[in-house]
């Protein structure tokens, strides 16, 4: 109960004053044209009727939540999953590069912290090119890699993973090169004691030392392979996915399409998030580690 | 000695070196401007000289300066040996530049290897072992581009990046001036600003934190930068829309770290102030603030970096005429490679720049914090 009171209550009440707050800027934002409109037409409805129009237009400036989450209902479950306009089948196009360029990613940063933490020159030369690779708006590139690939054509999937992956990999590395380190002298020692080998004091100390660090920056890392998925797919000339269906909204001015793909995206990213969290809870469980 | 044991680096530089010699020539037969014998003999001989003399050398640094001399100037002659003949560079070529790079390698690990006494000799390798890596990113680039005749589309020579650079300073000052100096100044500083005031209202109500952070959390999850779109229709193609995005993604960043860090101050030294009987914002500002300066440094960084590529990507989606992310865009479809590559080395300096400026004030204004002092972050 106390939980319910603590938590929940006070995220469902900043939700409904965000959704109202939508409410009265979308009027706003809507206003101006609606009263246009009227104008023209030679009505002049009360406000009621007024702010009700400006909640139902079809090309609205600022969306109403409503309208959001019709279009958003009607294109995930009402559709077939295959059509273009499903959102599913949009989402399912990103999610693919995203996953894949996901994968890549962590085994980069895992090979890349591996190298770190036991070639010293490798420490000493790469890490500050790794976080200096960090301070580039690499995003900036997305268009060339795409535009490149297609000219010596490579197409599809892959470039749009390589993008996640260079998202991806940087908050791995750290991540893992924290963790493996994170083993202190006394278990090092402990470890020396027993004549371990380097492989047998990596594998039996450092690995399972560096899983929980592992899961924290595989969370963060999905959620920017799953920026660099959108973004690639910008340059595309708006194909298929859901970088696509933002670029072909903001093409059409149809906002309430874009709205309800940026949904979508959102959906993705907080299931992706939700789901590696559940994965490194089910792992630390089964390596014998006791919810803190 | 570690240094006067033979290495593995080196033995197999010897070994490509031998390779080389035995698959000669270097060039292939239609080359114009032939690579002389002197030059083969000169780099085959630098790579070897200086790999066995760094077998000699007793003191790392002695080894290190031997290794540096052979393998640059390896790697110097080989890139001049290959202007005019551009793409004609045959299998021994590469052996070479392999072996020399080797060279580079154990140079590096010679380095990281020695323990410098004196303060100044450590920052300095501290500086010099990053930068040889960094040199031989470009020089492989440069010599794998021009030596395989790598197609100019696919990935231009780091050298015709920076001609492009010289010859096209006003644009590039242009594009400058209108993401940076317009969008990204004025979105970051307006966000993080918001960012800071909504946190210490959300500090003062607990009710406001409770329900902020674990929406902020998420929200730090989401594609925000799909909102781009959204802000030019309604803003306008010019900067003001560029500033929008960049406020909406440098806001969330700054609330959860000034959130978390408002909490980073330790209960004595809060029960200290009660006794003083200061009021909240005495403690606020005596206290609580400066042990945030930490967190707050720390999404002044995540937003420097946020803040350039939210503009850049905003301008994908409409601009007028001028502006990095327009730049690059139009740049690509005209195939003109090169130019967005240059583009590219100045957001990234750009970038650099404005991460290191913030981490200067860091050091500056939180001199007194442990992970400053410590010299370790």
């Amino acid at each position: 109960m106390d939980r319910l009171r603590d938590r929940v209550f006070p995220v469902i009440a900043i939700l409904l004053v965000i959704v109202a707050a939508w409410y009265a800027f979308a009027v706003y934002m809507n206003a101006p044209f609606q009263r246009d409109l009227d104008r023209r037409a030679g009505l002049t409805p009360g406000t009621v009727e007024f702010i009700g129009k400006t909640l139902s237009q079809p090309k609205p400036t600022m969306p109403a939540p409503h309208q959001v989450a019709q279009n958003f209902f009607e294109n995930t479950f009402l559709r077939k999953v295959t059509s273009a306009r499903s959102l599913v089948y949009h989402s399912w196009v990103t999610l693919s590069s995203t996953l894949l360029g996901f994968t890549f990613g962590t085994a980069l940063g895992i090979l890349i912290a591996v190298g770190i933490v036991h070639v010293i020159a490798l420490d000493r030369s790469l890490m500050p090119w790794i976080i200096a690779s960090q301070t580039i708006p690499i995003l900036a590139v997305a268009p060339m890699i795409i535009v490149v690939l297609a000219a010596i054509g490579i197409t599809g999937l892959i470039p749009k993973a390589l993008i996640s992956t260079y998202l991806s990999f940087f908050p791995v590395a750290v991540g893992m090169v924290k963790g493996l380190r994170s083993p202190d002298l006394m278990h090092l020692d402990l470890m020396h004691t027993y004549n371990a080998s380097a492989s047998q004091t990596f594998w039996k100390l450092r690995v399972p030392a560096s899983v929980p660090f592992l899961f924290a920056s595989m969370k963060v890392a999905v959620a920017a392979s799953l920026v660099g998925a959108i973004v690639g797919e910008l340059p595309t000339g708006a194909v298929a996915g859901i970088g696509a269906k933002l670029l072909a909204g903001s093409y059409y001015s149809q906002t309430i399409e874009m709205w309800a793909a940026l949904v979508a995206g959102s959906v993705v990213a907080a299931l992706l998030v939700v789901l590696v969290g559940f994965v490194g809870r089910v792992v630390e469980r089964s390596m014998g580690g006791r919810p803190a | 000695m570690m240094n006067s044991k033979p290495s593995w680096q080196v033995l197999l530089a010897l070994v490509l070196c031998t390779i080389a010699m035995a698959t000669m020539p270097m060039l292939a037969s239609e080359a114009t401007a032939p690579m002389s014998n002197g030059t083969t003999t000169l780099v085959i001989g630098l790579i070897a000289l200086s790999g066995v003399a760094s077998f000699a050398m007793f003191s790392g640094l002695a080894s290190a300066a031997v290794l540096f001399v052979g393998a640059h100037g390896a790697a110097w002659l080989l890139i001049s040996g290959i202007s005019g003949n551009e793409g004609t560079a045959r299998m021994p070529y590469f052996l070479l530049l392999a072996a020399a790079w080797l060279l580079a390698w154990r140079c590096v690990a010679v380095l990281s290897a020695i323990r410098p006494v004196s303060k100044q000799v450590r920052t300095f390798l501290r500086l010099l072992i990053p930068a040889i890596f960094g040199a031989w990113i470009l020089i492989i680039w440069e010599a794998v581009t021009r030596g395989a005749g790598v197609p100019f589309i696919l990935l231009p020579p780091p050298s015709a990046i920076a001609a492009r650079i010289g010859n096209s300073l006003p644009i590039l000052l242009a594009d400058v001036r209108q993401t940076i100096f317009k969008a990204v100044l004025f979105g970051y500083i307006v966000g993080c600003a918001s960012g800071f005031i909504v946190a210490i209202l959300a500090d003062r109500v607990p009710f406001l934190r409770r329900g902020l952070l674990p929406i902020g959390n998420m929200v730090s999850a989401l594609p925000i930068i799909g909102v781009a779109p959204i802000m030019v229709i309604w803003f306008g193609f010019e900067w003001q829309s560029k500033a929008a995005v960049v406020i909406i993604m440098t806001f969330f960043p700054m609330l959860v770290n000034t959130v978390a860090g408002l909490t980073a101050s330790g209960h004595m030294e809060r029960d200290l102030m009660r006794t003083y009987a200061s009021n909240y914002w005495q403690t606020l500002f005596k206290l609580r603030l400066p042990a945030t300066a930490p967190f707050i440094f720390n999404a002044l960084k995540i937003n420097s970096t946020l803040a350039l590529i939210g503009a850049i990507v905003a301008e994908f989606f409409g601009t007028p005429i001028v502006g990095m992310g327009f730049r690059i865009s139009t740049e690509i479809g005209r195939m003109n490679v090169d130019m967005v590559w240059a583009e590219i080395a100045v957001a990234a300096l750009a970038g650099s720049v404005f991460y290191g400026v913030v981490a200067l004030i860091e050091r500056a204004t939180t001199f007194w914090h442990p992970s400053v002092r410590g010299g370790r972050a």
